[in-house]
């Protein structure tokens, strides 16, 4: 070798190869399958891992110095936040029940991304998605803690931010995020990539991200609106990675193409499901609205998922099984859970509220062919009951389904009066299902699912044994941070500092 | 509307989130890396089991043969979370890219005596392979490890690991081109000084114990490695030879060693005074770990020094490894 050469200049992509692909060697002492023992369990055929193009070229380097720019400027803007108030900038203080959903159900999920990454970053057999899943997993313990950060100083006013990890745990309705999650952990490497990498960064991701960070910005929440500008070159990276992954398994072998499509419909619909919340979030929860979810879905669901099941196509993958029972419950879902919502308000850990004259007038414009029709006469009935000193609660508890672990409130796709309700046996057990795509995943890996942890029966369980008031403590579901938005803390606290301030 | 709210003062009712109360009091407003660290990982009613081996929980304190009362009490000293974290590499690279471009401006690598890199070509350039099982073990740690405090760092240590790799892979292309790097694997796969260590790294890659894994990867063989490769062989041999412009930019890994042993070295401690099992289970690890990670890089040395010099290198090194076991509360 000729020491002291003039080095030659080497292109990007040969650089990259050298600093990543090349680091790793064939094990000589150990059999592979002793090193990746779980790479072949799911029946994914991969014939070259150096095959694997890698999607973005980041070598550490130049990692720390991009992201540390990033994260200079962004907990600049929050201590400015912090130190002036900035909560005070909000529209109004409904707002903060999304904001609290987020952080009691979302953030939680970028924690186990960050997991679950790790995990097939060690997994795979190739260093090529090896380093490409690292990265992703160092990104996403930034934006669990980004996250946590941001609400940090909305904790110090309000109500409902306290008790995130226990919650986290414990309550019915993050169960859904938090079952969604421990879902794609619990599956092989190859559908955990399909899971998050693929249908939740790629196909989904713009229906929560830009919602919640526009969301944030119309209604003065400069830290969380901070936070989705931060990640957003983070976010762009996972969705190269997403779609790198699904074409790498396409091309490797033929006998994949049955596999990642199973995946495909199954995640497509775990995914729909879970972002119910968000619907509801876009259509009820914001003070001030960006759009509608019907009309979320149009630009981000229906125009970049045609986009994208087009181009896969050539790989003989067709668009997700239930896509048309989600296309007909989008004009429906985000009243339906609302209206669940509200009516189990006793037992959340943010505010609900009955929809003002406006957010009618609003709602009657963008839903034009459901929301008067079967959801204002639930909406009226409710505003009436409060308007003679009654509340509208339903403490029934809901039975949730053992996929999603929504409440079955969801309606037939053909018919919005017919509540849906799907029932499999399984050695001898009656499980309940909100939707024929929840009953099909299940049916998939009933051995699966059957594990599912309902927080609703065990709440009838030792040590609780049915006892609500220990139950509710148990879950940190405090009654300062429940109920109906009007009569609450966080209202009179916020009224009151925001005038203090206009009369200072 | 945008109103100025900075004057108004406003009482607050929470000081701090629940689980940081329970741990800390309220009387202290918790720093933010308690905020990013404590009990961020799912505790509780964990859905499904891991389809890839039902016999264990998603989240699984018993992989390990360690065992905490509470997986929190393994703080990182550095407090290290990403913001921290980031922060400081993007401040050592800054500093790297100005060494590699003083070595650069100065003809430094050219103006250097032969022996010497032969050297850096025989002992440093293949460590990159090195670094990258190192790489592997830490996300092995951090993904299946238990308490985002002790998993977190093993995240960041897996990536500096990769950064490493990078920088040796860089110093090789500007010794020997792409040539170098060529050579390097060639050693690494081929030639006797490199066999044991290479074999011993394949064993530990099989390893699923995650905290035998931080041990043997983290503490005994880093322990050894980077005093004898880059305190002693490259700080003073090579320095000695002529050699300081190695020495320049080997710069992070003699910094990234000092600092992340405080870590690694308090991890242990914690482990260590939990209780006398695990204190005999660590014992038990760092011995045999260090008896045979020393011979292993016996050969390595030998690339560098001959061969009475590289004994007692060596066995200072491990001196020193045993040195620090026993102010972690070892072997006493
Ligand atoms: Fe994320
Ligand atoms: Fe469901």
């Amino acid at each position: 070798m000729d020491i002291k050469k003039t080095p030659k200049k080497l292109n990007v992509k040969e650089k990259y190869r050298l600093m990543t692909r090349d680091l790793a060697w064939e094990p000589s002492y150990r059999d592979e399958k002793e090193i990746y023992p779980y790479v072949d369990y799911e029946g994914i055929k991969v014939h070259d891992w150096s095959k694997w193009e890698d999607p973005f070229r980041l070598t550490m380097d130049a990692y720390w110095k991009y992201q540390a720019e990033k994260e200079r400027k962004y907990y600049a803007i929050i201590d400015a936040h912090a130190q002036n108030n900035g909560h005070l900038n909000v529209t109004d203080a409904r707002y903060l029940t999304a904001i609290k959903l987020f952080l009691q159900s979302i953030s939680p999920g970028e924690y186990a991304s960050h997991r679950g990454f790790a995990r097939v970053g060690r997994e795979f057999a190739g260093v090529g998605p090896q380093v490409a899943c690292q990265m992703q997993s160092i990104d996403e313990i930034r934006h669990a803690q980004t996250q946590v950060h941001a609400m940090s100083n909305y904790n110090k006013f309000y109500n409902g931010f306290k008790d995130f990890a226990n919650q986290r745990d414990r309550i019915w309705y993050t169960s859904v995020a938090r079952s969604f999650f421990d879902d794609a952990m619990s599956a092989g490497p190859f559908e955990f990539l399909i899971a998050i990498g693929f249908s939740f960064e790629y196909v989904l991701t713009n229906l929560l991200f830009v919602p919640f960070m526009s969301g944030a910005a119309y209604n003065g929440d400069m830290a969380t609106c901070t936070f989705g500008f931060s990640a957003q070159s983070d976010e762009a990276r996972h969705m190269t990675l997403g779609l790198e992954c699904i074409k790498f398994m396409l091309e490797q072998d033929p006998d994949n193409i049955p596999i990642v499509q199973k995946w495909i419909d199954k995640w497509f619909w775990r995914g729909c499901r879970l972002l119910t919340l968000v619907a509801a979030m876009m259509d009820y929860m914001l003070p001030k609205r960006v759009m509608s979810w019907r009309e979320a879905w149009n630009i981000y669901g229906v125009e970049n998922g045609n986009a994208l099941f087009r181009d896969l196509a050539r790989y003989g993958i067709k668009p997700p099984m239930h896509w048309d029972d989600v296309e007909k419950s989008i004009d429906h879902t985000s009243h339906q859970i609302m209206l669940g919502l509200y009516q189990w308000k006793f037992g959340t850990a943010f505010h609900s509220w009955t929809p003002t004259a406006s957010d009618i007038e609003w709602l009657k414009e963008k839903y034009p062919t459901t929301f008067e029709k079967y959801y204002l006469p639930r909406w009226e009935y409710a505003i009436a009951q409060k308007e003679n000193g009654g509340e509208y609660n339903n403490f029934g508890l809901p039975k949730l389904c053992q996929t999603c672990q929504l409440p079955c409130l969801f309606t037939e796709p053909d018919d919005p009066t017919q509540l849906a309700h799907r029932e499999t046996e399984y050695e001898g057990e009656k499980y309940h299902f909100c939707s024929d795509g929840c009953q099909h995943v299940f049916e998939q890996e009933p051995e699966k699912y059957v594990q599912a942890w309902l927080p609703m029966p065990s709440m009838m369980q030792e040590p609780l044994k049915g006892d609500l008031a220990a139950w509710m403590e148990w879950a940190s579901l405090e009654p300062t941070a429940a109920g109906e938005y009007a009569s609450s803390e966080d209202k009179a606290n916020f009224e009151k500092w925001r005038k203090q301030v206009s009369t200072d | 509307m945008q109103i100025d709210v900075q004057t108004v003062n406003i009482e607050q009712k929470n000081q701090t989130f629940s689980h940081l109360k329970k741990r800390f009091g309220d009387k202290k407003i918790p720093s933010r890396y308690q905020e990013a660290s404590y009990d961020l990982q799912a505790e509780e009613n964990l859905h499904y089991r891991p389809t890839w081996a039902p016999e264990q929980e998603l989240y699984d304190p018993n992989l390990s043969k360690i065992r905490m009362n509470d997986w929190y009490d393994l703080k990182d000293p550095r407090q290290f979370y990403y913001s921290t974290y980031t922060l400081n590499r993007a401040k050592q690279q800054e500093t790297m890219e100005s060494n590699f471009k003083t070595v650069e401006s100065l003809n430094l690598i050219e103006g250097m005596p032969d022996p010497v890199l032969a050297v850096a070509q025989d002992l440093l350039i293949p460590l990159r392979h090195a670094n990258y099982a190192a790489n592997m073990n830490n996300t092995l740690v951090c993904g299946y490890g238990y308490g985002t405090v002790f998993t977190q760092p093993c995240v960041y240590h897996a990536m500096d690991n990769l950064g490493i790799a990078q920088y040796l892979s860089r110093l090789g292309l500007m010794i020997g081109d792409v040539e170098s790097l060529e050579a390097a694997k060639q050693d690494w796969m081929d030639s006797d000084a490199w066999q044991p260590l290479r074999r011993s790294l394949e064993d530990l890659m099989c390893v699923r114990d995650p905290v035998e894994v931080f041990i043997k990867q983290n503490f005994v063989l880093d322990g050894l490695l980077y005093p004898l490769v880059y305190q002693r062989i490259v700080d003073q041999n090579l320095v000695e030879q002529g050699g300081s412009g190695i020495s320049i930019l080997t710069q992070f890994m003699t910094n990234w060693y000092l600092e992340s042993k405080r870590w690694v070295d308090s991890v242990i401690k914690t482990m260590a005074s939990e209780s006398a099992e695990n204190k005999a289970v660590l014992e038990e690890w760092i011995d045999s770990a260090a008896n045979h990670f020393t011979s292993v890089l016996l050969p390595v040395a030998g690339l560098a020094v001959a061969g009475n010099q590289a004994d007692e290198l060596v066995s200072e090194a491990h001196d020193e490894l045993l040195q620090r076991a026993k102010k972690a509360g070892l072997f006493k």
